[in-house]
């Protein structure tokens, strides 16, 4: 048992994301509810941004903005910044994220026009008849 | 013009137009025609020249903004990629003239609308095939998803829940693609796909690795729509408008092909553990084989032309991913040979089905009756693409299928060979009960048919693609050994 918690606590970060995309995959998968669909959808994507991030995360990194003068004197050190690069490709991902969830939102719009609801079984009836 | 840069201009034809559209479109449509095909054949051109250079002078790398590889974003452009960029353009440009008629009648005034994201789909198709960098990749899937996203929600009815499960699930394959990079950046500390290649083979991490690929699989079969992961394709093409649906079809999943060829033979040396396990190789074949089987009989059920045709299309799909995990050079060739005749089959087919709902409005079963009558040439091309979908020996489907069965043959893979012959027959059976209807019945009125072919503006690149279709499967031959033979790499 204390072995399996020490396992969990070692890497706790990826827990945390695995466990939020099941959330998110979930909701998506599982919810009759469009607009909770669409907030599953976030979850799932909020949950890869983390693991993301986290990746890039040293133990005692601070940020990684450099003075160039002590740059030039003494280069750069690695241990004492975090690495930028994940989190300038989450930056990316997140305006791809949001433009997702805008072109979504005006979808759902639509689709309540057209249907007067956002059940997915009420649509789905409606289609039917 | 310098020759280096062809693709670029290629890529920004479409992309700068799309704005032009936008903004001066709304004028009047003739604008928008000019634009859309006036891009179109620019980026044709670009692409057929650069066709010709790298069959010349072989693949080269393209740094955007002179950042050096491992860091920069590169584009890297061999012979097959080349072609995928011609065929991108040819077939979008085929399909924008249809689209242009289709459009100005089921969304008059939106024309400018639909053909500025049109455009940046086309953008993005094109750059996905150029891209040799992981992150830029799902960069570009969302790119072309969200623009498809938006074309298939400006259909009628249906269209608007058809394109939110597609969200959905477009997401979900994005997210998983993004994962799988992920993996691959905590492993290598690199994005760029031949610096990834070069770091793999002193790497001791097999699980995670493959671990990595799986989940870069996963989402791209998501996007291409393999079989068990296919519920989005059906609905999204068949409640499209009809224009869109003639061009996404023949080119969303076939990029999404090339893209798994692509990263396979760009990330991993040809003799990476992963794929030359037996069992985990068999076990995709066979994953292909069940889905060529299973996609086939859900196209017999279908009562609608369009539906049926998105269940061969998935088919296909299983056709295409099978071949490739044969991973012999025979496989492998038809696999890509099968990308380029699948597409214009494809267009074909669906430029058919254009045409049919541009005359008469609809595309069940019912309503062909005594097409040949009214509609002869359209439904002469739908013929050829018929056969060509069947496999019938002058047209290209032959040649991939032939290729395809000579590399199942080879790797003793006999249920996918069985299964890509039931699929022939039950494609043998759709298409003679839609020409049996089409020809033989006639409607219920007994006036006589009048002659109602559809307009030139469809009917044009219609009969150049089954002209294409005849064209391509008698020059199988040099565009074998001319272009898709050089891309693929030793060691298969």
């Amino acid at each position: 048992m204390e072995s399996v918690l020490s396992v969990i606590v070692a890497k706790y970060n990826y827990w945390v994301y695995v466990v939020l995309m099941m959330i998110g995959f979930y909701a998506m998968i599982g919810k009759r509810n469009l607009v909770k669909k669409l907030i599953g959808m976030n979850i799932f994507q909020t949950a890869i941004i983390l693991f993301f991030v986290s990746t890039g995360v040293k133990r005692g990194g601070g940020i990684p903005i450099l003075d160039k003068y002590e740059v030039l004197e003494h280069g750069v050190r690695v241990a004492s910044v975090d690495n930028p690069l994940p989190h300038v490709l989450m930056l990316t991902a997140i305006v791809v994220s949001v433009s997702v969830t805008g072109v979504a939102l005006a979808i759902l719009q639509r689709i309540h026009r057209e249907y007067g609801t956002l059940e997915e079984d009420e649509i789905l009836e409606k289609i039917g008849r | 013009m310098s020759t280096t840069n062809l693709h670029m201009y290629a890529l920004a034809a479409p992309l700068l137009t799309a704005f032009f559209v936008n903004i001066f479109g709304r004028r009047s449509a003739r604008v928008v025609t000019t634009l859309v095909l006036g891009a179109l054949s620019l980026a044709a051109l670009t692409s057929l020249a650069l066709l010709v250079r790298v069959l010349q002078s072989g693949a080269f790398s393209y740094t955007v903004g002179n950042w050096k590889p491992p860091y920069g974003i590169e584009l890297y452009i061999d012979p097959m990629c080349a072609l995928m960029l011609l065929l991108i353009n040819l077939v979008a440009l085929a399909a924008a003239s249809a689209a242009l008629k289709s459009t100005a009648q089921e969304l008059p005034g939106r024309q400018h609308l639909f053909f500025t994201l049109y455009l940046i789909l086309i953008a993005g198709l094109m750059g996905l095939s150029m891209s040799a960098d992981a992150f830029n990749l799902y960069v570009l899937l969302e790119i072309t998803s969200i623009t498809s996203y938006g074309l298939i929600a400006m259909g009628r009815g249906r269209a608007v829940l058809s394109s939110f499960n597609y969200v959905i699930m477009g997401s979900i394959g994005a997210c998983f693609y993004l994962l799988g990079v992920g993996y691959f950046y905590i492993l290598t500390g690199s994005l760029n796909m031949a610096d990834i290649a070069s770091i793999i083979p002193g790497l001791q991490a097999g699980a995670a690795l493959s671990t990595a690929f799986a989940f870069l699989m996963v989402g791209l079969l998501v996007k291409m729509a393999f079989f068990p992961l296919h519920g989005w394709l059906p609905n999204a093409y068949s409640h499209a408008p009809t224009g869109a649906g003639v061009m996404m079809a023949p080119l969303m999943t076939k990029v999404t092909v090339f893209l798994l060829i692509r990263l396979r033979f760009l990330m991993f040396p040809p003799e990476y553990e992963f794929f030359t396990r037996l069992e985990i190789r068999s076990l995709l074949v066979w994953a292909a084989a069940v889905a060529i089987v299973c996609a086939s009989a859900l196209a017999l059920a279908q009562r609608d032309l369009r539906r049926m045709l998105t269940y061969i299309l998935i088919a296909e799909v299983g056709y295409m991913v099978g071949g490739f995990w044969l991973a012999n050079l025979q496989g492998m060739t038809g696999t890509m040979l099968h990308i380029v005749n699948d597409a214009l089959m494809t267009l074909c087919l669906f430029l058919v089905a254009a045409a049919i709902v541009y005359r008469t409005g609809s595309l069940s079963f019912d309503s062909l009756q005594g097409l040949y009558r009214r509609m002869p040439v359209t439904m002469a091309a739908f013929t050829v693409g018929a056969f060509s979908m069947i496999g019938v020996p002058p047209t290209c489907g032959f040649f991939s299928k032939w290729y395809l069965i000579l590399g199942g043959v080879e790797a003793g893979q006999w249920g996918y060979v069985a299964a890509l012959v039931f699929s022939s027959l039950v494609n043998a059976v759709l298409f003679f009960r839609i020409i049996e209807i089409a020809y033989f019945r006639t409607g219920h009125g007994q006036e006589a048919p009048q002659l109602a072919e559809a307009p030139l503006m469809i009917l044009k690149p219609l009969v150049l693609t089954a002209i294409a279709l005849i064209a391509v499967g008698l020059g199988t031959g040099p565009l074998v050994s001319g272009i898709i033979r050089l891309s693929i790499p030793g060691g298969f």
